[in-house]
């Protein structure tokens, strides 16, 4: 290997870890918030991808079938266990919640595509039709069971991808896309050639990251969502509500998913099952970053990123396997570095 | 029910068992030869997951393994298939046991996370080694022979699988019946109450995770050899989710609930087949998943427990006899009275900058009881665990019977005699007394894994049966030795840890806060029994909140505040001590 392949291959591999980047972080976020592990982001990042190349071919993406199923059940269960607790008061605000803003998404992307809008009103309609998934899935699969432990929801979220996928292939079908490039301008740094998509790539990614910090740190919702997160008795007791503050985790975790989802598109084929490795990987390194940290997570996935990018100039076939066989060493060091106080004792 | 009751009902579903090829169609049979071949994955996982609390999303892994050894020897290299079973055996559990050795002293989901890294790991590879076919897999698998006889049609290999079946069955019960199933049992109590006991929690776990992928194996190999081919799809990450469905599905603490789970899945799967293609047409494939994964979702949303802990709870429950009269477990012998036990010196723990136990000295003597108290805060259960094991200090010498036991893990500190209870009790609710107390004779027993599978261990049970009747006779809970341990009042309950901290037959009893959340009945009661486990020379150290309850039971008392040892001496010295007055009550204004 020659120092420029080893550039080539660093650089590559930047620009991959900074897709699972914000996927990794958006994974921390909800972990934190909600003490879910969910799997499904890298599925939110390719059905993205799939709805922009929808988009882009001028059609209704398979994305509003989908959103329109799950509006309607998270919207019954929620009338049906606000009937149970008899509160049927607040019908009307769950309606508009679970219901009308999720086809109100819908109904602007209909519109808009009629006037075949440029590039990037495209790819903000593409992020308006994923954000709801994730809040929707919540209110659908975890909330009837907040309070069960980690290991039952890992258990639930792994069942959930397999759905997910299952979806996947019904509303997108099994061909493979490729988006328009973002970006055709290049950079050359010395004799090393870095392709735009790559330089865009890492900016979203430092930006949207950047944007992340300042919301947690500034705003009163962020703090209100880090409490969450510290503390779910202590912060309703503060009168923060842990489901709310789950759906904007949600949200805010879809929004980092569904940016990676447009960045990757353009540099890889994206199938309807590709979500699956990339959430994973992304997975990987929010495990480095011991499932808390931001900027560990960030690390951990760049981490990732060129270990796959040299892994595959190696062994191509082998890389996946090499990536998730790092994993194990890397469980062994958090594990012991993480000192539990308490053991989840299960019955 | 008894014995018998259920003796008939067993052999009723045996002839059940055997006569179905005689009345069934071969499709049916070739169903029920893939239902059995799961059971046993699934069996597997019931025990990893139900009974010893391990989720793992990597059986599918290991049943792979084992199909493939057996497809390389046979397909590829000509030889036996019995060979095959030999190499899947052997290469299958190595694999389990180095991932094991490496992973299970992972922490709760780390663990679970793990076994989706190895099991995708194993899976990537199957599709990528070129001597294994690639994605295109190895056909050619020749069928299985007994003696001359070739299992070539479907109803022959069936009886070989429900053979296999039934003795793994057999033999998981009669093993969680035992001293080491009943460590395993222990596993989802945590860590600290399993090494407790003496018991070295890891080894269980690794004994479990081995068992688990040996099944898992048994099925790769029948697998292999009924469908005569093998390629990387069936041992993908799904199918490691659908076994876990299998086990979760059909009550994963119960070994049955593996059958019934894997018949359920197959057969739901099969019919969603079958109808899914009337509601859909050309979309069945990625419906099926979609089902199935909202169904798994679903049940573990609203029915945790599985269908056959949720049938069984209507059964009658099975009348077991009282243990009988047996020869006594060998006994550890007790030191003089007087001699010096324990002896702590200078004992340190800091929690970063704060210093939770700061250079603490005292020493127990044989015979008495010594009261270990303090203010809240003051460090007395940090100091517990310090001598337990359950935390390290960062200076200072703890010695016990004259060896030091500074650095040793819980279960060793336990095994030499040192047996404790819980401020917050930890029992297991779903074991019955008698079972909650054999878990203590655990460290005075040696029957291993095989022979108590294999029910080699008569005397040894019976001894720790009469054993464990004797400790419940002792502390006063022997009238109902079968009712389970979830079911008493908190008073009871911390009657039955220190039955079973007895049962291990100790030289110190260390008790946290014994007296804790009791009625004052209660307590009167547990000092009556204090007074008596003293008057059969055991020795006792106890922290204590309850100053009543420690001035009218201990000999001594040592006295922390703020993590430093304030004085020590007899209760009414203590009472009078200016010093500890005002750690208690504040100084005189």
């Amino acid at each position: 290997m020659t120092a420029d392949i080893a550039a080539i291959l660093a650089i590559d591999g930047i620009a991959t870890g900074a897709v699972y980047a914000l996927v990794a972080i958006g994974t921390v976020l909800i972990f934190t918030v909600t003490r879910v592990i969910f799997i499904p982001f890298g599925d939110i990042a390719a059905f993205t991808a799939l709805t922009l190349a929808a988009l882009d071919a001028r059609q209704l993406p398979g994305t509003v079938g989908l959103v329109v199923v799950l509006a309607c059940m998270a919207c019954v269960m929620e009338l049906a266990s606000l009937a149970r607790a008899g509160e049927l008061r607040a019908a009307p605000k769950a309606v508009l919640g679970y219901l009308v803003l999720p086809l109100l998404a819908v109904g602007i992307v209909w519109l808009v595509m009629r006037i075949s809008p440029p590039m990037p009103i495209r790819i903000v309609l593409a992020l308006l039709l994923i954000l709801p998934i994730a809040p929707l899935l919540d209110r659908i699969v975890f909330r009837p069971i907040a309070d069960a432990s980690v290991l039952l929801l890992l258990t639930v979220s792994v069942a959930l991808h397999f759905a997910l996928v299952g979806l996947g292939l019904l509303f997108f079908g099994p061909e493979g896309v490729r988006t328009e490039p973002l970006t055709s301008l290049a950079l050359d740094i010395g004799d090393v050639h870095v392709p735009g998509q790559t330089v865009l790539i890492l900016t979203a990614a430092l930006v949207f990251s950047g944007l992340l910090f300042l919301f947690f740190d500034f705003t009163l919702l962020g703090k209100a969502l880090r409490a969450t997160a510290l503390n779910r008795t202590g912060a309703r007791l503060m009168g923060i509500r842990p489901a709310r503050a789950g759906t904007i985790a949600y949200l805010l975790g879809s929004l980092m998913a569904g940016v990676s989802g447009i960045l990757i598109a353009p540099v890889n084929t994206i199938f309807y099952d590709s979500g699956f490795l990339l959430g994973l990987k992304a997975f990987v390194g929010a495990i480095i970053g011991g499932m808390i940290s931001y900027p560990g997570a960030a690390l951990g996935a760049f981490g990732v990123g060129i270990l796959e990018s040299f892994a595959s100039f190696q062994s191509s076939t082998l890389k996946d396997v090499i990536v998730f066989s790092l994993l194990i060493p890397v469980l062994l060091w958090r594990s012991l570095a993480s000192q539990h106080s308490e053991e989840e004792v299960e019955e | 029910m008894t014995l018998a009751q259920i003796r008939l009902i067993v052999a009723a579903v045996v002839a059940c068992i055997i006569a179905a090829p005689l009345v069934l169609n071969p499709f049916s049979i070739t169903l029920l030869n893939y239902i059995g071949i799961y059971a046993l994955a699934a069996i597997g996982l019931a025990l990893l997951t139900g009974v010893g609390g391990i989720v793992s999303f990597g059986q599918a892994a290991f049943v792979g393994i084992a199909a493939y050894s057996t497809a390389w020897v046979t397909a590829l290299n000509g030889y036996s298939p019995w060979l095959g079973l030999a190499l899947a055996v052997v290469l299958t559990c190595s694999v389990a046991a180095i991932l094991g050795l490496v992973t299970l002293r992972l922490q709760g989901h780390f663990l679970s996370l793990s076994t989706v890294a190895w099991g995708l790991a194993i899976a990537f590879l199957f599709g990528n080694i070129e001597g294994l076919g690639e994605h295109n897999g190895i056909s050619g698998i020749p069928p299985i022979s007994i003696g001359p006889v070739a299992l070539v049609e479907s109803w022959q290999i069936y009886f070989l699988i429900w053979a296999i079946v039934g003795a793994v069955l057999l033999l998981c019960y009669n093993l969680l019946d035992s001293r080491i199933g009943r460590a395993m049992r222990a596993l989802r109590g945590g860590n600290t109450l399993v090494e407790s006991l003496g018991i070295s929690a890891f080894r269980i776990r690794l004994v479990t995770f081995v068992i688990a992928a040996f099944l898992g194996a048994l099925s790769g190999w029948l697998y292999a050899h009924l469908g005569r081919f093998v390629s990387p799809g069936p041992f993908d990450a799904s199918m490691g989710i659908e076994y876990l469905m299998m086990a979760m599905v059909g009550g994963s603490g119960s070994i049955l609930g593996g059958v019934v789970g894997a018949a359920i899945v197959t057969l739901l799967k099969n019919s969603v087949q079958d109808y899914l293609p009337l509601i859909a047409k050309g979309a069945s494939g990625q419906l099926e998943i979609v089902a199935f994964s909202a169904l798994f979702i679903l049940f573990l949303q609203r029915a945790r427990q599985g269908i056959v802990p949720f049938f069984s709870g209507f059964l009658p429950g099975l009348k077991m006899s009282r243990p009988q009269t047996a020869a006594p477990l060998p006994r550890r012998e007790q030191p003089a009275p007087g001699t010096l036990l324990l002896k702590v010196s200078g004992a340190q723990r800091r929690f970063g900058g704060l210093v939770a136990v700061n250079n603490v000295s005292f020493e127990v003597r044989s015979g008495e009881i010594l009261g270990l108290i303090g203010p809240n805060g003051a460090g007395k259960t940090t100091m517990f665990n310090l001598l337990t094991g359950a935390l390290r200090t960062n200076s200072g010498e703890i010695k016990f019977a004259d060896r030091s036991i500074t650095h040793d893990p819980q279960f060793r500190i336990a095994r030499s005699g040192i047996s404790r209870t819980f401020q917050h009790v930890k029992l297991r609710p779903h074991m019955t007394l008698l079972d909650n107390v054999l878990l203590g004779t655990y460290s005075r027993t040696t029957t291993g894994l095989l022979a108590g599978a294999l029910r080699l261990n008569h005397a040894e049970e019976a001894s720790a049966r009469y054993e464990a009747l004797r400790q419940l006779e002792r502390v006063g809970l022997a009238d109902k030795p079968f009712e389970l341990a979830g079911n008493l009042p908190l008073g009871n309950q911390r009657v039955l840890e220190i039955a079973r901290a007895l049962a291990a037959d100790p030289t110190l009893l260390v008790l946290d806060e014994p007296a804790a959340g009791l009625r004052r009945q209660e307590k009167q009661k547990l000092a009556e029994l204090l007074r008596s486990l003293r008057a059969d020379h055991l020795t006792i150290l106890l922290v204590e909140h309850d100053m009543e309850f420690v001035m009218s039971l201990v000999d001594r008392i040592v006295v922390l505040d703020f993590g430093s040892k304030l004085c020590e001496g007899g209760p009414a010295a203590i009472r009078s001590d200016a010093r500890v007055q005002e750690a208690y009550l504040g100084g005189v204004a």
